[in-house]
């Protein structure tokens, strides 16, 4: 009873913050500068009756919100419009009915290009995570176990090294590492593989995969280290893992009953909003990869102003990530029952 | 095997490496946490090792579980000597040999169920043919340390109880082995007073029932006053006084029991009596005082205090105290 109130209440919740992103996502970009419809199309010959025509296919014409005309710069409009007839009413009723608009750069909707990147990057990024997970966790967990010897100072130090190189750098000195083995340095397949039986392309996209996730988990497997040490640290520097050794259990048995269920605890967190941010895609990666992932269409789309298709990322990007939340707190009501009560 | 030397305690030490005072020096520094003690523990007998905070009382209990190496010294049980152990021998042995920790919202795992807690150390020791038989003896051990009727609290966690309630759990987890010895350190300081009493009842119950040997540690004489058969109290890794209750808590001969029992609070507040306030703090365990470790806070010490550690002065067959003011 008490646990299905909890649930609700923190659906209800996920809801909530959903509704106040999307208001806040709309109004963050009406207040940006610049004029979108001439962003898009940058041709200083446009006359001025084709930039109107645009103006109304993207449906800019209309006035922001009731009694604003535009909202940078700041232009009072009738309030005597009807407010069904606003750029905001409009955008709301489109969201309901799973539109997101048209992009400004390629006149394709923009559910569709989402659709299309968001595999890719769930693709690159899922088999970051779970690589980085696992070979951080077994890390973090030999450093903890070993503690103040050579092997943990070894685990520490390489951790905190990979943890601060620059995203960015490190791919593109992969990349030259890469282009000496042959291996394929951009994008998701070689041009033509689609002809190839299925177990050829797969090879192909996996070889394409490899110096793009090799750079993910040399990244982020080091914070999964450094969590997963200091939190078993902390639990095994606890007085119950005593009882447990007076108790007579082994040093196996301590880690792998009492220790470790309790030292995931901070480690879930962590795991649940990166998942979220999977979605995201690492930017920078898939920018020097020129991945075809979420993350180089935020990025190829700044570029463009390409308003549209960044509100769109921007929605599911927060809508993941507040999801992800949603199932890391439910996951440690599972796995703590103290949060139960509270 | 001799009803005297069921458990022995011969010149146990422990030192732990200290932090060096400067980055060029060159010597080693230890903490003195246990440094020489001798006793000898009797079947179904409770002694009780008082002594301040700092004092070695928990590192004692450490080298005891074998939770800790001992520098030097040798402990013996049955005869046996159990100072180095290897890990199976170790886990025959800590059957017999269980432990109360001192806090009991932090000895329970949070993530277990009082029933996954008392049944462990059974599967752990393959204690049990099958759940029945293991459900019969967590059940008694719950009963046994009143924690009635067990299936109340069988699927509780942790921290739905209080904190007495909370430590019987760690009583019937260390009483579902059936041990021989029951190490208890500090097992109410971290209770309220009003379940200290049930708690102390409770161990002095269980050794009359299950006949078990307690080592009761704390640092509150007044506490073992009603249940301990002998007192060994401690100052500095060392005991300074050791003998039954009666002789140490009536006729105190050492000046630091003398001080420790002057400072128990008396319930009648007409009878009062000369307190020994001793001046000072405990010495660093690092830096020990030359010749008596007591006499730089001793209201007594004269000047070959200063000098001379005082051996062991035997006053009857089971009382003796460390200090020169006995030598005669």
């Amino acid at each position: 009873m008490n646990r299905t109130r909890n649930l609700l209440k923190k659906i209800g919740w996920a809801l909530f913050t959903i509704l106040f992103v999307i208001i806040l996502n709309f109004f963050l970009f009406r207040v940006l500068p610049g004029d979108p419809a001439r962003a898009g199309i940058r041709d200083p010959r446009l006359k001025k009756e084709a930039i109107e025509m645009l103006r109304i296919r993207f449906g800019l014409d209309k006035p922001v919100i009731n009694c604003f005309e535009s909202l940078n710069p700041i232009e009072l409009g009738s309030c005597t419009v009807n407010p069904l007839d606003t750029q905001f009413f409009i955008y709301i009723r489109n969201l309901l009915q799973g539109e997101l608009g048209v992009s400004y750069h390629t006149n394709r909707p923009v559910t569709d290009i989402l659709t299309e990147r968001l595999w890719n990057t769930v693709l690159l990024i899922g088999a970051g995570q779970i690589l980085s997970i696992l070979i951080g966790v077994i890390f973090g967990v030999f450093a903890a176990w070993k503690a103040r010897t050579t092997i943990d100072h070894a685990a520490v130090i390489t951790s905190l090294f990979a943890w601060s190189l620059p995203t960015f750098w490190l791919g593109i000195i992969l990349l030259f590492w890469g282009s000496s083995q042959g291996l394929p340095l951009a994008g998701k397949a070689t041009p033509g593989a689609s002809s190839l039986p299925l177990l050829q392309q797969w090879g192909d996209i996996i070889r394409h995969m490899f110096l793009p996730t090799l750079t993910y988990t040399i990244i982020y497997m080091a914070e999964y280290t450094l969590i997963m040490r200091s939190s078993l640290m902390d639990v095994l520097s606890e007085d119950y893992i005593l009882t447990a050794k007076a108790k007579g259990l082994s040093t196996f048995q301590i880690l792998k009953d009492h220790a470790l269920k309790n030292a995931m605890l901070p480690l879930v967190t962590v795991i649940a909003i990166n998942l979220g941010f999977t979605v995201a895609g690492a930017i920078q990666i898939e920018a020097v990869f020129s991945w075809p992932g979420l993350g180089g269409a935020i990025f190829e789309a700044v570029g463009r102003r390409d308003f549209p298709v960044l509100q769109g990322a921007f929605l599911l990007i927060a809508v993941a990530v507040i999801f992800a939340n949603l199932i890391a707190d439910l996951t440690y009501n599972y796995l703590d029952p103290r949060v139960q009560t509270e | 095997m001799s009803k005297d030397n069921f458990l022995e305690v011969r010149g146990l030490k422990k030192y732990f490496d200290a932090d060096r005072p400067s980055f060029f020096s060159r010597e080693p520094r230890y903490v003195h946490a246990v440094d020489g003690i001798d006793f000898q523990l009797r079947h179904s007998e409770v002694i009780a090792l008082v002594g301040e905070s700092g004092c070695g009382k928990s590192t004692l209990a450490l080298l005891l579980m074998g939770l800790e190496e001992p520098t030097e010294g040798a402990i013996l049980f049955e005869g046996r000597d159990i100072t180095h152990l290897n890990d199976n021998e170790r886990k025959g042995l800590r059957r017999k040999i269980q432990m109360i920790f001192q806090d009991p919202y932090e000895s329970l795992n949070p993530t277990q169920t009082i029933e996954e807690i008392i049944n462990e150390p059974l599967v752990v020791h393959g204690i049990g043919n099958n759940k029945n038989e293991r459900d019969e003896r967590v059940k008694k051990a719950m009963e046994d340390s009143g924690l009635k009727p067990a299936e109340v609290y069988l699927q509780r966690f942790p921290h739905e109880l209080s904190g007495g309630q909370r430590q019987r759990v760690v009583i019937a987890a260390a009483l579902v082995l059936e041990p021989e010895i029951l190490l208890a350190d500090e097992p109410v300081s971290m209770l309220d007073v009003s379940i200290r009493a049930e708690i102390i009842n409770l161990l002095a119950e269980l050794r009359i029932t299950r006949q078990i040997a307690v080592i009761f540690i704390t640092h509150d004489l007044g506490s073992v006053g009603f249940f301990a058969d002998r007192v060994a109290v401690m100052y500095l890794g060392r005991i300074v006084e050791i003998g039954t209750m009666l002789e140490v808590l009536e006729k105190p001969q050492h000046p630091y029991t003398k001080a420790l029992i002057s400072v128990i609070p008396v319930p009648n507040p007409r009878l009062r009596h000369e307190r020994i306030i001793l001046q000072g703090e405990t010495p660093n365990p690092i830096d020990l005082p030359s010749g008596c470790r007591f006499h730089p806070r001793c209201p007594l010490a004269m000047a070959t205090c200063k000098a001379s550690d005082p051996p062991f002065i035997t006053l009857s067959k089971t009382h003796q105290a460390a200090c020169l003011l006995l030598v005669k």
